[in-house]
């Protein structure tokens, strides 16, 4: 794999197009990348919206300010938005990022894919939008589109089919690129197994991708013709079932959760040890449980599903494989754990976060184990237990992780420093209001409030306003971020290369900020030693 | 939000908080239930919970603990050759699995209980209607329709005036309660006309999808003191008004539940025999799991 | 964009500078999909779909001719290549878990739901209550015998009629894109291009034999679309895999039509190679639904 990069014109060679159409027309890992972030950020910000408004009309027991449908609509598109616009394509945008720079590549393998594969969100997600101003409303059959219900949707229904088939597009093309770039682009001396775990996370990420994203596809083109062209595959009249729906669903919803949890292991394994001054503890055991965790995720997908009716023996199966996944995240957050134990803490904000990250998605595994016992769950499914469970792994766990890395990264990408004091205030901020946020919502479930409803019994009344009210304390917080973000990128004290005093790896062999075009000539294998996985105090490799 | 709404409730957490038994409201747990099987459910759920405790106890410790005493601040000098230790990570992987085994046990008794629905003395057919319940007791015919009562659902219109606290039972109310007798064995049918509903009451430990086309099997035996109201409500997004098809059932005893069937009975049609023909059959060739 | 003035430099990977065709590929599927949406919904008609298509395939000549321009310009080394090569190579495993859906949608009717309509299994309960006159078969257009037929009725395609016809025509296929494969290996460029117009023909022929029997089903046999779970399971394999044999064999074409301009060398033909590993997934999925639609 002796190569190096050549690009189209060797005498301009920093030439970019200015103006929009550098944007548009773009094959740089590290523009796209960068357009990939600013999407997610939009997205975050438009779901987390949406999220407000459910909050607000939460606050209090009573229909204070939106018609139920419309309130449906806000479930269903926040979810949609947070999960396909806010989570998947911030974790694409740091791989853009950040794979070619830590492997040694000078580019993403199939540049001008990766293109392709950015610019399908934005319309994507116009598709989507475009349902609230169509006869009916946007979707509001919940973010799992099952069926009939959502058949009954109106004329946004075949626009949010064919949002969901443009993001799977993209999803593939993405998950391709990172493959690829991975396998092929690797420079010289860069094994397997020297690669830093974001990378290893996120090769093990884009293979769950392409193996679901297109069982999404089929699920949903399925539905498309039961509306429109009189199939019957979820319709018992013809000898179709809805159940198979969500069968097809879940085999893409559960390998789809750790689509947006397993890049925030990476990133963690890459935080903990620099701010521990301190290599992982037992990478090989951390690739193998990633990897581990993948392959279950593929036969558990029916403990959505316990209440559905299924034979006994499907419930038995589907609960006993599910509690297996405890193991092999269990060997992860005690190899965290392990890797901090004799080191030489400090607490940057990335740390903050992803410590953070390592208390409070334990608590979301623990309730996800919780849900996985299927007599239990017969009485925590379908309420706000679950949404409690869900938020504790997906907003202190790939949210607070997606931070935490781009507070990681930020300096080596923008060549400046950001406001600490700042980012700690979001940290502390963002932390305490999440548990208001969510942790009243385990209450909230066990003493029996459905979810996906706009209107709830005096009883649920006194936790729901604690919920919003740390709702909207988080909302504000979140303001802090693209503050601080944008002053980072307008100016600040100097980032060094090796920005953080314990960082290892080969971006931080580079300067900060990145050049546009980096290791156009491949990292030495010494360099690849220095700053590996397996580095130690003495320089060499363990 | 305003200054005033946010002191308010800050109050009213401080209030609850330093005087719990005063406000029944601020519900933290799942109910025991009314049937064997519930209470098993809520044992189970309990036990599910200390062992994450326990664990949360061990992991968390072990990770303030690092962070307490492995500050760099506090002259911490890292130790960078600890990056393996086999005997600790087999524990690790080994414990968890003893772990999960002794949860599992019990977990798979109670799954399989809950499944045996044979030998049942009273089979009540529900389905679900965007939005309301359908109830009929097959061997006798008596049917029920089940809404949410009046003083809900006018309450419960986009800017009614009226203060929910002033409902009673809002949103959990119905106009006809689905009405059981204690101490039998009762199997429920559940099917839906239209959509995917859930029938769903706590206090049984209940929660069947109801799925248009198919028939789900659930089954319950409520304890003889356990007479009263119990509430629960649709647990499927079933459209616009899935938050207001409650289910309420009114558990009587034997006796009272005959008697109370008999004058439905005489209120409406009599029995159609072919039903009760039917549900026999239907009992013969049930599955035993 | 910009042309290339450097003379290739085969140790580097090639990396673009900037493209027009992601972002007119990406306006194209909006429209197309906007018009699709449109179409069906009844806002107007396909005039927009038709725009989107048009614009798809400007796309597609596009891209494509500025790849192979490159191609042939010699910048791209064996690096490039092997990405390309795996490229398709996830591809293909996309396309195999997008056809493992509803193959999922066929065994899951066929073997659960419905036998449990029929009241076998957990399921007793259905027959009795729901649907008395219904005995699970397959196969079935379901309790409600949808379909076209007043009566209910519907007839299936026999396999071993022009579907097995239709299995050997696709099978010779992938021995012809073999041998045309080792002759291209071999440097002997005309059984290359006698066996790749062979298999693209067989390619064409297999389309429109699968065209004729869809015309016969939906005419004369009261199988189509609506025919219960039979006709969805039915039209929905063996359309999508009609529509992709259908665009293999113009992928054939175009590969033909690259051979007779002197394209592909014995060592570097990554476009003969792609097509031709996707026409084999054709053929493979093609087996599959041989046994498990029409066979057995
Ligand atoms: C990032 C996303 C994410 C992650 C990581 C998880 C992780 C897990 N989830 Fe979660 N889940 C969701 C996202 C996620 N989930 C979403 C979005 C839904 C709802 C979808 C919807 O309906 O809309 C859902 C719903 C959901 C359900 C269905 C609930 C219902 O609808 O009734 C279940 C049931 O089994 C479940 C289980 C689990 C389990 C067992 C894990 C495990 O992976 C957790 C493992 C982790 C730990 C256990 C903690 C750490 C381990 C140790 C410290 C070791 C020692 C521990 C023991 C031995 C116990 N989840
Ligand atoms: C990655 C995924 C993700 C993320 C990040 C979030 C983030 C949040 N979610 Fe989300 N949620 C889901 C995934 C996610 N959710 C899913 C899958 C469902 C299930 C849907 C279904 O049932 O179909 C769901 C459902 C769901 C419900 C249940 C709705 C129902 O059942 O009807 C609720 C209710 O509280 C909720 C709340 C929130 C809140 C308050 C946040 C917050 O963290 C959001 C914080 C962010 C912001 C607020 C934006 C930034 C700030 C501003 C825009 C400034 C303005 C702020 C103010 C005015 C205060 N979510
Ligand atoms: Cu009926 Cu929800
Ligand atoms: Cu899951």
């Amino acid at each position: 794999m002796a190569y190096s990069a050549t690009a189209e014109s060797h005498d301009h060679h920093d030439h970019r197009p200015s103006g929009i159409w550098r944007w548009l027309s773009t094959t740089n890992h590290k523009d796209i990348g960068t357009l990939y972030l600013i999407f997610a950020g939009v997205m975050f910000f438009v779901g987390g919206s949406m999220a407000m408004v459910i909050r607000l009309e939460l606050f209090k027991p009573g229909m204070q300010f939106v018609d139920p449908a419309f309130f449906n609509s806000m479930t269903t598109v926040h979810a949609l938005a947070m999960i396909f616009g806010g989570v998947m394509p911030a974790w694409v945008g740091l791989a853009n990022w950040m794979i070619p720079l830590q492997v040694g590549a000078p580019d993403m393998a199939l540049p001008r894919m990766n293109n392709f594969s950015f610019w399908l969100l934005p319309f994507a997600f116009t598709l989507l939008l475009i349902g609230f101003f169509v006869p009916g409303g946007a979707p509001a059959g919940g973010w799992t589109l099952y069926p009939p219900l959502v058949l009954q949707g109106g004329d946004s229904f075949p626009l949010a089919v064919f949002a969901i088939h443009l993001m799977g597009a993209s999803s593939i093309m993405g998950a391709i690129n990172v493959i690829v770039t991975i396998m092929n682009m690797r420079a010289p001396g860069m094994t397997l197994l020297r690669m830093p775990l974001f990378v290893w996370t996120w090769l093990i990420t884009a293979y769950l991708l392409i193996a679901v994203m297109p069982v999404l596809a089929g699920a949903v083109t399925m539905l498309l013709t039961d509306h429109f062209f009189g199939t019957s595959f979820f319709s018992a009249s013809g000898g179709g079932d809805p159940v198979m729906f969500q069968h097809v669903f879940w085999f893409f919803g559960h390998p789809e959760v750790y689509i947006l949890i397993l890049p925030a292991f990476g990133v963690v394994s890459e935080v903990i040890p620099t701010f521990s001054r301190k290599p992982l503890f037992g990478y090989e055991a951390m690739v193998y449980a990633t990897a581990s965790i993948a392959f279950l995720s593929f036969i558990v997908w029916a403990h959505h599903m316990f209440t559905v009716g299924m034979p006994l023996a499907g419930e038995l199966f589907f609960m006993l494989s599910t509690m297996l996944i405890a193991i092999p995240t269990g060997v992860k957050v005690f190899n965290w754990s392990a890797t901090m134990w004799k080191g030489s803490l400090t607490f940057e904000p990335p740390m903050l976060f992803c410590l953070a990250f390592l208390f409070l998605f334990t608590i979301g595994g623990f309730s996800g184990l919780m849900l996985a016992i299927a007599p239990a769950d017969f009485q925590y499914q379908d309420t706000y237990f679950v949404v409690a469970h869900f938020h504790y792994v997906l907003v202190p766990g790939s949210i607070f992780t997606i931070i935490a890395a781009v507070y990681y990264w930020l300096p080596k990408w923008t060549g400046h420093m950001y406001n600490m004091t700042l980012a700690k205030w979001h940290f502390w901020l963002s932390t305490i209001f999440v548990n208001v946020l969510f942790f009243p919502q385990h209450f909230l479930g066990l003493a029996g409030m459905p979810r996906r409803i706009p209107d709830y019994a005096t009883q649920f009344a006194d936790w729901n306003m604690v919920s919003s009210i740390g709702g909207f304390g988080f909302g504000l917080s979140q303001l802090l971020f693209p503050y601080i973000v944008i002053k980072c990128i307008r100016g600040g004290e100097k980032a060094a290369a090796r920005v953080w005093e314990g960082a290892h790896g080969l971006e931080w062999e580079l300067p900060s900020p990145t050049p546009y075009h980096t290791w156009e000539t491949p990292p030495s294998i010494a360099l690849i030693h220095k700053g590996g996985e397996h580095w130690t105090e003495d320089g060499d490799d363990a | 939000m305003n200054m005033k709404k946010l002191a308010t409730a800050i109050a009213t957490v401080t209030v609850a908080l330093a005087s719990p038994a005063a406000f029944a409201a601020w519900t933290l747990n799942m109910t025991p239930g009314i049937t064997a099987i519930s209470r098993r459910v809520y044992d189970l759920h309990m036990i599910m919970y200390w062992w994450c405790v326990a664990i949360a106890i061990f992991v968390f410790g072990w990770m303030i603990y690092s962070l307490v005493r492995f500050r760099k601040s506090q002259g911490a000098v890292p130790d960078t050759k600890l990056v393996h230790n086999t005997k600790a990570e087999i524990i690790w992987t080994v414990l968890p699995v003893l772990i999960l085994i002794i949860m599992a046990v019990p977990a798979t008794r109670t799954l399989i209980e809950t499944d045996d629905a044979s030998k049942s003395e009273l089979t009540i057919r529900i389905t679900g209607y965007q939005w309301k319940w359908g109830y009929q007791y097959v061997d006798s015919g008596v049917e029920v329709l089940s809404t949410l009562d009046h003083a809900s659902n006018a309450a419960r219109q986009l800017g009614s005036g009226i203060d929910p606290t002033t409902v009673p039972d809002y949103l959990l109310n119905v106009d006809h309660p689905l009405v059981v007798p204690a101490g039998v064995k009762v199997r429920l049918l559940i099917s839906a006309q239209d959509v995917i509903h859930s029938w769903w009451v706590p206090a049984l430990a209940i929660k069947k999808d109801a799925i248009p086309g198919f028939v789900n099997e659930a089954w319950f035996k409520i304890d003889t003191d356990k007479t009263g109201l119990y509430r629960g409500q649709c647990a499927e997004l079933c459209g616009r008004d899935h938050g207001f098809m409650p289910i309420v059932i009114d558990v009587r005893s034997k006796a009272d539940f005959e008697a109370w069937l008999k004058t439905q009975q005489a209120m409406q049609r009599p029995a159609d025999p072919a039903a009760a023909a039917v549900a026999t059959a239907g009992d013969a060739a049930a599955p035993t799991g | 964009m910009s042309q290339s003035h450097a003379p290739p430099d085969s140790s580097k990977y090639y990396l673009p500078h900037g493209t027009p065709w992601p972002i007119i590929g990406s306006v194209a599927l909006f429209t197309t999909m906007l018009g699709v949406a449109a179409w069906l919904n009844e806002w107007f008609g396909p005039e927009m779909f038709a725009l989107g298509l048009t614009l798809l395939a400007v796309m597609f000549v596009g891209w494509f001719r500025t790849v192979i321009g490159e191609n042939q310009q010699g910048v791209y080394n064996l690096d490039v290549d092997r990405s390309f090569r795996m490229g398709m190579i996830w591809f293909i495993f996309s396309e195999v878990m997008f056809f493992a859906a509803f193959f999922g949608a066929l065994f899951y009717s066929r073997t659960l739901s419905v036998p449990w309509i029929g009241g076998e299994g957990v399921k007793v309960f259905d027959k009795i209550f729901l649907w008395q006159n219904y005995d699970a078969a397959w196969p079935t257009n379901g309790p409600a015998h949808l379909g076209p037929r007043a009566d209910g009725s519907f007839e299936v395609i026999p396999a071993f009629g022009v579907p097995a016809l239709n299995t050997a025509i696709l099978l010779t296929s992938g021995i012809t894109v073999t041998i045309a494969h080792h002759a291209l290996k071999a440097g002997n460029r005309t059984v290359l291009k006698v066996f790749l117009a062979l298999t693209f023909l067989l390619g064409f022929l297999f389309v429109s034999l699968q065209a004729k029997e869809y015309g016969e089903a939906y005419m004369h046999k009261g199988l189509q679309l609506s025919t219960g779970i039979y006709g969805s399971t039915f039209f929905m394999l063996t359309g999508f895999h009609g529509l992709h044999v259908t665009i293999g064999a113009i992928m054939l074409t175009i590969i033909w039509l690259r051979t007779l301009r002197g394209h592909f060398t014995p060592t570097r033909h990554f476009g003969f190679e792609a097509v031709a590993w996707y026409w084999h997934f054709v053929d493979v999925v093609w087996l599959g639904l041989f046994i498990f639609v029409y066979w057995i």
